[in-house]
């Protein structure tokens, strides 16, 4: 018998061959498919957001519709990019979709590992134009599309109206940050436990860094110049960072330096906080009644400012084919599929129209049924997004697109590393001015590092 | 020397090489058959991926970038020991062994003594005191992160607040105390056990000829009971100390290393320099240092500590 | 003797002496009603974030946080139920397979590999127990991205062997060292007594030492298995959608968008309950396990 003449082998000296022999049989078993396009099985790598946790209930009508079959890889963000990095960089090529931000995006095209859409976009009735423009630019390399939104998201300012009301202050349109502050004051009752306004402090650059970037840029401030010198400690900088952690430290929420989207978002749909600065999809769930007792009492203001003329950030979790793909086509016909209107309308028929995943398309908010049940933060969110400029969110020019983000692939790990400063901070262990030194020399070393400066 | 006074009558019943003739080459070889299938195994699945670590470690490589590797001698491990973020990672790794090893297992042998006493539903108790331990970690993690430690949810604040204590934010405020309270909740059943082991071991007849002699309990136990366990509390010591050691699911699901550095230890020191930076040059520097110094306290820990490779015969 | 010389008794007389003390103990009734309310006020303190987590498992979602602590509640099976309907099953299964095919792995490499070590001690024996217990030390982060690598240049990411074998190496450390001090506590006599001439090294292994160190292995087996089934950093790092393990199943619910607890609460109590019901079955080996691998 082979096998047995195999095993004998083995035992006496090759151990690689162990490992082979034991788990060939398997091995060939998983790598099926590849044929024709029928019975395809596509491997999707997703964020577990609520969108998403849609998207899988309903792909089984996609599924009977085009004889695909998807398998989805549901994990949190961090994690995600983790995985889908370390898949495309080592060419493991295990998924045909993956789930990416606007950050990820211009990066990973210019690595070459993310498929060009634009010839994809273009055919049949896609309608690639109805695609927000700055959702459209942020998801572009070099005017080609690489990845097709699934939702689209600003951020702006959640405040309950009826505590507003009942301490009798009113909420500007456009809020300035200082009048934010004057009323995250007013509104902070401390024996009730309602705090003035919740901001997140948790680190991860996805975290703390989004809203604060945006004050940065309103303050005036930048994290480099248009020479990649590293403007952290700049007096403007500096300016932004002491505002936020002062706000979030007298007038925020317990527990700042942990508190993230989901931390604020519960504080807030159990009425523990009167406001809340943060993405436009947060909306969405506050006014679920199943799970929010904030629902319908919510108010939305733009993004607040200081120095520019608008405040939000930018962001779409997007949908890309990696190049390592062997089943191009069926992944694009998912994507077309999950992107469409089509799609936008079953959700809202099968699941509710405030379900509907916002801010990708304008037609979305031509649907009366959408804006009937979700005007009420439809209108705003529509609002935010499109008045993002994504080339240049602040005062000044910047050498790179994009909001709350730096797009240089070193980001991931300084904004990690400026962020843990900047949440150590709000925690009171150390002073803003501290923080942003430590922040500064690591955004020096890195302009120098990834060789972008001199 | 510390030979425990107690030797129960089939004292050292070992059975090792009493046949001690001298082996040919014939039967070394035939002797060491059965030993190769997992000696094998675990060289191809440790050591060459750790080759692999050591090749990486001396080239200078970003996955997010597509340049070429190039050869750059010692300049990632220059880096790493030049990082006052690897110092700490370092410092906080020893902190929180350190830490939850001592108090797990004195936990662990007050409960064991505890648990040696007859009473009413020890059994029940035992089961319930056991459970931490089998809890898998990542859970148990996200179930201290989200509904213990939560400085508004949490039951922590809670219970204080019963005594007009609080609100704490446990995370920020005392981050490394955090970890190792869920820490040692999670260990100290596992160091239970293996005290509850060695006293259940003890010689009933010893214990009744001391309290005859008219010895006290705590004498008892402190000249009789304690020797005995000594062996059980190093081993307790060692296997608790590999594996909080390599503590990562906690850093990992509760604070992010974080606030700061306040939490940041080895494993996830070098997790985040592979999977956030993707700098694999310098993660590999740094995990060959970890290997590195682990080997010197595993050869510190093994030989000193345990006496395990005592000579015999 | 060649091993060292105190040795706590063996399975064999700790139940004799168990009876012994437990008689003796009987004379000291009064105190043991103190001591019955300590150990079960710390079981219960030990016990109560597990039962937390259970409680909130029937919970919805806007019950799971609120201060103060919702203490009665009509239970739900929503969170369950949505869970069952995320496709729990397959997560299961590979985590049964993980963890199954790993322990048998683990014990049928470490009964003759421990045997090489003790009872027919190749030489340098000491070396090699050092090696095996060295690489349990090795952080599994310092070599995940070379391992991450070579499982995929031979087509072996993402598959329940691989991850099998990879926790079977994980283990053999532990399974070795414990299994070897369960060796080394035979009685010589009695293995002379039972050996048979010319019988192969299998055989001897197999019809003689392994009956008489069964309830070690059946320990050991299971502190393997306990490992196993909890593992979370090399089923991430290793697996996605064919062979994803329980663990990977519930970073899934780790939302960054929406209110989660009762089910991120409902979807550990399915993750751990498999081993904390084993555990609580089978504790008395888990006791044995320990003492028998302590004292060697």
């Amino acid at each position: 018998m082979q096998s047995r003449r195999r095993s004998t082998r083995l035992r006496t000296a090759y151990g690689v061959a162990l490992s082979a022999v034991v788990l060939a049989v398997p091995a060939c078993a998983g790598a099926g498919g590849g044929g024709g396009g029928s019975g395809e099985t596509i491997t999707i790598a997703t964020v577990g957001n609520p969108q998403m946790q849609d998207i899988e209930q309903l792909s089984s009508e996609f599924e009977s519709e085009h004889d695909i079959s998807v398998e989805f890889v549901t994990l949190p963000e961090n994690e995600l990019r983790d995985q889908v990095t370390q898949d495309i960089a080592t060419g493991a090529g295990q998924y045909d979709i993956v789930t990416i931000g606007t950050y990820e995006t211009p990066i990973w095209a210019e690595n070459e590992w993310i498929e060009p859409l634009d010839e994809y976009a273009s055919e049949d009735g896609y309608d690639v134009d109805d695609i927000l423009t700055p959702v459209r630019d942020a998801l572009s390399y070099e005017d080609t599309l690489y990845a097709a939104p699934f939702y689209g998201e600003s951020s702006f300012l959640m405040y309950r109206e009826d505590l507003l009301d009942e301490a009798g202050l009113t909420m500007p349109e456009q809020p300035t940050w200082e009048e934010v502050a004057e009323l995250a004051a007013e509104l902070d009752e401390e024996e009730s436990g309602t705090a003035g306004i919740c901001l997140r402090g948790l680190p991860g650059w996805g975290e703390v860094l989004a809203p604060l970037n945006t004050i940065i840029h309103t303050f005036g401030g930048r994290w480099y110049d248009e020479d990649w010198n590293a403007q952290l400690t700049s007096e403007e900088t500096t300016e932004a960072v002491q505002f936020y952690v002062d706000l979030v430290r007298e007038h925020g929420q317990p527990g700042a330096a942990n508190s993230g989207f989901t931390e604020c978002m519960t504080a807030v749909s159990q009425g523990d906080a009167a406001m809340w600065y943060d993405a436009t999809v947060g909306a969405s769930s506050l006014e679920d009644p199943n799970e929010s007792d904030a629902a319908g009492r919510m108010g939305y203001a733009q993004a607040p400012v200081q120095e520019t003329e608008h405040g939000g950030w930018l962001w779409a979790w997007s949908l890309a084919i990696p190049s390592t793909s062997e089943r191009k086509d069926a992944a694009w016909e998912f994507i077309s599929w999950a992107t469409s209107k089509e799609y936008i309308q079953l959700v809202g028929e099968e699941l509710g129209w405030t379900r509907v995943p916002p801010g990708s398309r304008a037609s979305t908010y031509e649907i009366p049924e959408y804006q009937e049940e979700a005007g009420e933060f439809a209108e705003p969110t529509l609002e935010a997004i499109e008045g993002v400029d994504v080339n240049q969110p602040g005062l000044h020019e910047q050498p790179w697109v994009g909001v709350q983000y730096i797009a240089i692939p070193e980001f991931q790990d300084l904004g990690t590393r400026v962020s843990q400063e900047i949440s150590a901070a709000i925690a009171g262990r150390q002073s803003v001015t501290e923080a942003l030194d430590k922040a500064q020399s690591y955004a020096e070393e890195t302009a120098e590092s990834g060789g972008y400066s001199g | 020397m510390s030979a425990p006074p107690v030797v129960d009558g089939r004292a050292g019943g070992a059975a090792a090489p009493a046949r001690s003739t001298t082996p040919t080459a014939v039967e070394r070889l035939k002797r060491r058959i059965p030993l190769l299938p997992a000696l094998v195994l675990t060289i191809v699945l440790t050591q060459v991926p750790l080759l692999g670590t050591v090749y990486y470690s001396f080239h200078s490589r970003n996955l997010l970038r597509g340049d070429a590797i190039e050869f750059v001698w010692f300049a990632n491990y220059a880096d790493i020991l030049g990082d006052e973020h690897f110092r700490t990672a370092v410092l906080n790794t020893v902190v929180l062994t350190a830490s939850t090893v001592t108090l797990s297992i004195a936990l662990g042998v007050a409960l064991a003594v505890l648990l040696d006493k007859a009473f009413l539903g020890r059994s029940v108790v035992r089961t319930l005191l056991i459970t931490p331990f089998l809890v898998m970690p990542a859970v148990a993690a996200l179930l201290w992160k989200h509904a213990m430690f939560d400085p508004v949810y949490g039951l922590l604040n809670w219970f204080l607040s019963l005594v007009g204590v609080g609100p704490i934010d446990w995370i920020s405020e005392l981050p490394m105390f955090s970890i190792v309270l869920m820490m040692t909740w999670q260990w100290t059943p596992f160091m239970m056990l293996i005290v509850l082991a060695g006293l259940q071991s003890q010689s009933p007849e010893v214990l009744e000829a001391a309290k005859v002699d008219g010895a006290r309990a705590f004498a008892t136990f402190r000249r009789i009971t304690l020797p005995h366990l000594r062996r059980f509390i190093e081993l307790g010591i060692l296997l608790g100390s590999i594996f909080i050691v390599q503590t990562f699911d906690a850093i990992f699901l509760i604070t992010q290393g974080g606030p700061g550095q306040a939490t940041m230890n080895l494993p996830y020191f070098i997790y985040q320099r592979t999977f956030r930076a993707f700098e694999v040059g310098e993660s590999a520097a740094a995990g060959v240092i970890v290997v590195a110094g682990t080997i010197v306290i595993a050869i510190f820990a093994l030989r000193v500590i345990l006496n395990l490779f005592r000579e015999e015969g | 003797m060649l091993e060292t010389a105190p040795t706590p008794p063996a399975s064999g007389e700790a139940s004799h002496s168990e009876r012994a003390a437990a008689a003796r103990r009987r004379t000291r009734r009064p105190r043991s009603l103190g001591v019955a309310a300590l150990a079960w006020t710390v079981g219960l303190v030990f016990f109560f974030p597990v039962l937390w987590m259970f409680l909130t498992g029937f919970k919805h979602e806007s019950e799971a946080s609120t201060t103060p602590p919702t203490w009665l509640f009509v239970p739900t099976f929503d969170q369950f139920r949505a869970i069952l309907g995320r496709d729990f099953l397959p997560y299961f299964l590979n985590s049964l397979t993980a963890s199954v095919l790993s322990t048998v792995l683990v014990v049928v490499l470490a009964v003759p590999a421990a045997y090489a070590l003790s009872l027919a001690p190749v030489r340098r024996w000491k070396d090699a127990l050092f090696f095996f217990i060295s690489t349990r030390m090795m952080p599994p982060v310092a070599i995940i991205l070379p391992l991450y690598i070579i499982a995929n240049n031979i087509g072996l990411l993402d598959n329940v062997t691989m991850l099998s074998v990879v926790y079977t190496v994980m283990n053999l450390p532990i399974a070795v060292w414990m299994i070897r001090s369960f060796l080394v506590e035979l009685p010589a006599e009695v293995l002379e007594a039972s050996r048979v001439d010319g019988a192969s090294i299998g055989t001897e292994i197999r019809r003689i030492i392994l009956p008489m160190i069964a309830p070690g292995v059946a320990a050991t087996a299971l502190i393997c298995f306990i490992f196993a089934w909890n593992e979370f950093f090399f089923a991430v790092s290793l697996t996605s959608t064919k062979a994803a393990t329980v663990p990977v199943f519930l970073t899934g619910f780790i939302t960054a968008e929406g209110l989660f607890l009762a089910q991120l609460s409902a979807a550990s109590m399915m993750a751990a309950l498999p081993v904390i019901l084993a555990g609580w079955v089978a504790q008395k080996w888990l006791v044995r396990g320990l003492s028998l691998g302590a004292v060697k």
